[in-house]
């Protein structure tokens, strides 16, 4: 028997991985179903070489990477024709070797143990792992009060970055008294560079189901919603399609398993707003109203959506729950630090070499996340810093990249754990330019409420704007830092609070180039387009006009052959010279 | 300025055909008297109609029993909500860290160039709309723009041209 399995998370069908599916179901048309099993699965969390296939041949796995039709073709052909597999182009064998098998030896698979294993759409998958086993257990006489001890004693943390002990959270929405209660799981994975959730929603979203159902019986709820972003389109249909599977076997609903206990699920999707990210904001716009927050206290666990009490946790969290209920709390705690316990899941964005998903025991360093698991930066560059927590967050020096992953650790930084994206930076970019990205971000997102953060951040922003312009002052970083002060003490919610993070950072460890731009007109890491001057290098210019011909204020001159050289004074500094030449020979100053 | 007025004075019997405003009033009768329908309706109505001019918003504000200043206060809260025609594509591209650091924006502007419209507005045409997103999720793959719900992936200026003929 022959099982082949083709990653198919966002990320892989972006790669192409639909095409592979299809090719690899129409060459194993004929074949009996006994003997050959094509299926879909989740993410495998190597995003850098997607289209992924995995062939299981019964005794050994094979996963291939950066596989076309062609190359499905042939590897199909070659394991089950000639029971063969096809050697060269194997990543990783048996889950234990081969060339990237570096990118899995330092990960524990918690939260991911069954993304890009199991079918995400098959309830039988899931259940063959152990699935919706948790609940059943605790629902065979395991009382509230005990589910929400072992929550407590495993240590798990809010993993949607606030870093909240879960227990804590599910003891206070279970001590308020009523007799309609919510779950909500935070989906609304907004952070620019972060996909984890996304991942575990498409990848295996039972978990997170029997995550939350576990949820609704320890804190005495009937009712739950997931708020899905909408930009997540194939996130949502697997939740509904397995909520409408649960439905139909009874696993969701009125007395489940044939105990007292009764949970029903919905999905609701968001309309692109990103401080709906923030639990208040996220509960107004379930109640079909602006994504605006709310004062805290009340606590929604006290009250909260439709103002019931209700507990509110993110995707991550949730899908560790069934894996502590089943091994034990204090498995879970056996890893990690002494304050941040278990594991946590990272996107890897940006300048690594290996872009994608990995989940490690927290207590493990930036610099082995960067340099051992994601083989560095990509192209042979210097590592410069990682930006963590998205928007919210704040950059991370490479000179202080020993440091643990650890709430207590980041924090301490000025950046934050957040939810887990992280945005590795190289020599070519621009920190100040950076910096300004996020304001930017945060600056468009402000819902406005709170006069700080709307108008702050704008005037935060057209400072940075002034100085990657080159046109700054050495007043504006005294400025820049009182109103980020103002703006953290003065806005209501955690948007607000943190938006000045980015900046503080990056001004606390490279200042150097905030000061670079001001004093000498000069971005160091030859990023901002106004401080950039392009040069043409005559000893590798071919003068084979390309440069010249797209140029669009014919800045660019020089006879055929012959080297070519860029008028200062009417280059606009678009940069298309440098895009399109194909010798490498324009250079930035 | 492309298509960028409230047009609160717009026809809606000459915009929408018979069919697609019956269905908006199946859609309001369906959510009517659950808790949080608004968002849910607007979602659906911008399904069938493509876009939610004042009119419109004027009838589900009716039919759900709403102010309008609410129905209205909503639909521009979100970005997933438009009051202007739309194009037959959405480009959106995502400026989402990821890609931006790998020159999103660059691809953003050629886009911008070749289409010869700002953000958020439709071509004379109304064949592209153009948008911005922050982060799909296909970090790995940056840049990437989306055309509807086409992932185009590890994109260069160069290579725009070719993606946006594919469309027509």
């Amino acid at each position: 028997m022959i099982n082949i399995t083709v990653g198919m998370a966002t990320c892989g069908v972006s790669a192409g991985a639909e095409k592979i599916l299809d090719t690899l179901k129409g060459v194993a048309k004929g074949i009996p179903a006994s003997d050959v099993a094509v299926a879909a699965t989740g993410c495998i969390g190597m995003c850098y070489r997607e289209p992924l296939v995995e062939v299981s041949d019964g005794k050994s796995t094979f996963l291939y990477a950066d596989v076309t039709e062609e190359k499905a073709k042939k590897i199909f052909e070659s394991h089950v024709k000639d029971k063969k597999s096809v050697d060269e182009w194997v990543i990783i064998k048996n889950h234990s070797e081969g060339p990237e098998f570096g990118y899995l030896g330092k990960q524990v698979k918690i939260v991911l143990r069954n993304c890009g294993v199991i079918d995400p759409d098959s309830l039988d998958e899931y259940l063959g792992k152990d699935g919706y086993k948790a609940i059943k257990k605790i629902l065979a006489g395991v009382t509230p009060e005990q589910v929400v001890e072992q929550m407590i004693a495993s240590g798990l943390r809010g993993r949607g970055g606030g870093g909240f002990s879960t227990g804590m959270k599910w003891k206070f929405a279970s001590m308020s008294k009523g007799p309609k209660k919510y779950v909500i799981c935070n989906a609304d994975e907004g952070d620019p560079g972060a996909f984890m959730d996304r991942s575990v929603l498409e990848g295996d979203p039972h978990s997170v189901i029997e995550g939350m159902m576990i949820c609704g019986y320890a804190i005495g709820a009937s009712e739950g919603y997931i708020y899905c972003r909408a930009e997540y389109p194939m996130a949502v249909k697997r939740l509904q399609r397995s909520i409408a599977v649960l439905e139909e076997k009874g696993m969701l609903g009125d007395n489940i398993f044939g105990s007292k206990f009764s949970f029903r699920l919905k999905v609701k999707e968001g309309a692109g707003a990103f401080v709906c990210g923030e639990e208040t904001a996220l509960i107004s716009s379930i109640e079909g109203k602006r994504g605006t927050p709310k004062v805290r206290p009340p606590y929604p666990a006290a009250k909260g959506l439709f103002g019931k009490p209700t507990n509110i946790n993110n995707v991550e969290t949730f899908a560790n729950v069934p894996w502590i209920i089943l091994n034990g709390p204090e498995k879970y705690a056996a890893y990690g630090t002494e304050k941040s316990k278990g594991t946590k899941v990272f996107a890897i964005a940006g300048k690594a070499s290996k872009a994608g998903l990995v989940e490690v025991p927290m207590g493990i360093s930036i610099n082995e996340i960067v340099n051992e698991i994601c083989g560095g930066i990509r192209g042979g560059k210097k590592f410069k810093g990682v930006q963590m927590g998205g928007p919210s967050g704040g950059c991370i020096p490479a000179s202080l990249a020993d440091t643990k992953i650890d709430y207590e650790e980041i924090t301490k930084l000025g950046a934050i754990m957040g939810s887990g994206g992280m945005i590795v930076v190289d020599e070519d970019t621009c920190m100040v330019e950076l910096a300004r990205f996020f304001l930017a971000f945060t600056q468009n997102e402000s819902c406005g409420k709170c006069t700080s953060c709307r108008i702050g951040t704008l005037r935060m922003l057209e400072i940075l704007e002034r100085i990657v312009a080159g046109k700054g002052t050495e007043e504006d970083i005294p400025m820049l830092q009182e109103l980020a002060q103002y703006i953290g003490k003065a806005s209501s919610c955690g948007l607000g609070t943190t938006a000045p993070n980015p900046v503080l950072t990056t001004l606390k460890y490279f200042k150097d180039e905030y000061l670079a731009h001001i004093r000498d007109h000069v971005c160091p890491a030859h990023s901002c387009a106004a401080l950039v001057k392009f040069i043409i290098n005559p000893e590798t210019c071919t003068g084979c006009t390309l440069c010249a011909r797209d140029c669009p204020t014919k800045a660019i001159s020089g006879e055929r052959k012959q080297p070519h050289v860029v008028n200062e004074s009417l280059c606009v500094k678009c940069g298309k010279c440098f895009t399109v030449c194909n010798f490498g020979a324009i250079y930035k100053d | 300025m492309k298509a960028k007025a409230r047009n609160a004075d717009i026809d809606i019997s000459k915009e929408f055909t018979p069919e697609q405003l019956k269905k908006v009033d199946k859609i309001i009768e369906k959510f009517k008297d659950r808790p949080g329908a608004l968002i849910p309706v607007l979602e659906e109505a911008q399904m069938v109609l493509e876009f939610l001019p004042m009119p419109i918003l004027k009838i589900i504000a009716g039919g759900l029993n709403l102010p309008l200043s609410q129905v209205y206060g909503v639909v521009t809260f979100y970005s997933f909500f438009t009051m202007t025609p739309r194009g037959k594509y959405t480009v959106r591209v995502c400026l989402g860290t990821a890609c931006y650091v790998r020159g999103g924006k660059a691809i953003y502007d050629n886009i911008k160039k070749e289409l010869n419209v700002e953000e958020g507005e439709t071509t004379d045409d109304r064949m592209f709309t153009l948008e911005t997103v922050r982060c799909i999720g296909a970090c790995g793959l940056g840049p990437v723009i989306f055309v509807n719900d086409n992932v185009h992936g590890r994109l260069k200026p160069a290579k725009i041209k070719d993606v946006l003929s594919k469309y027509n």
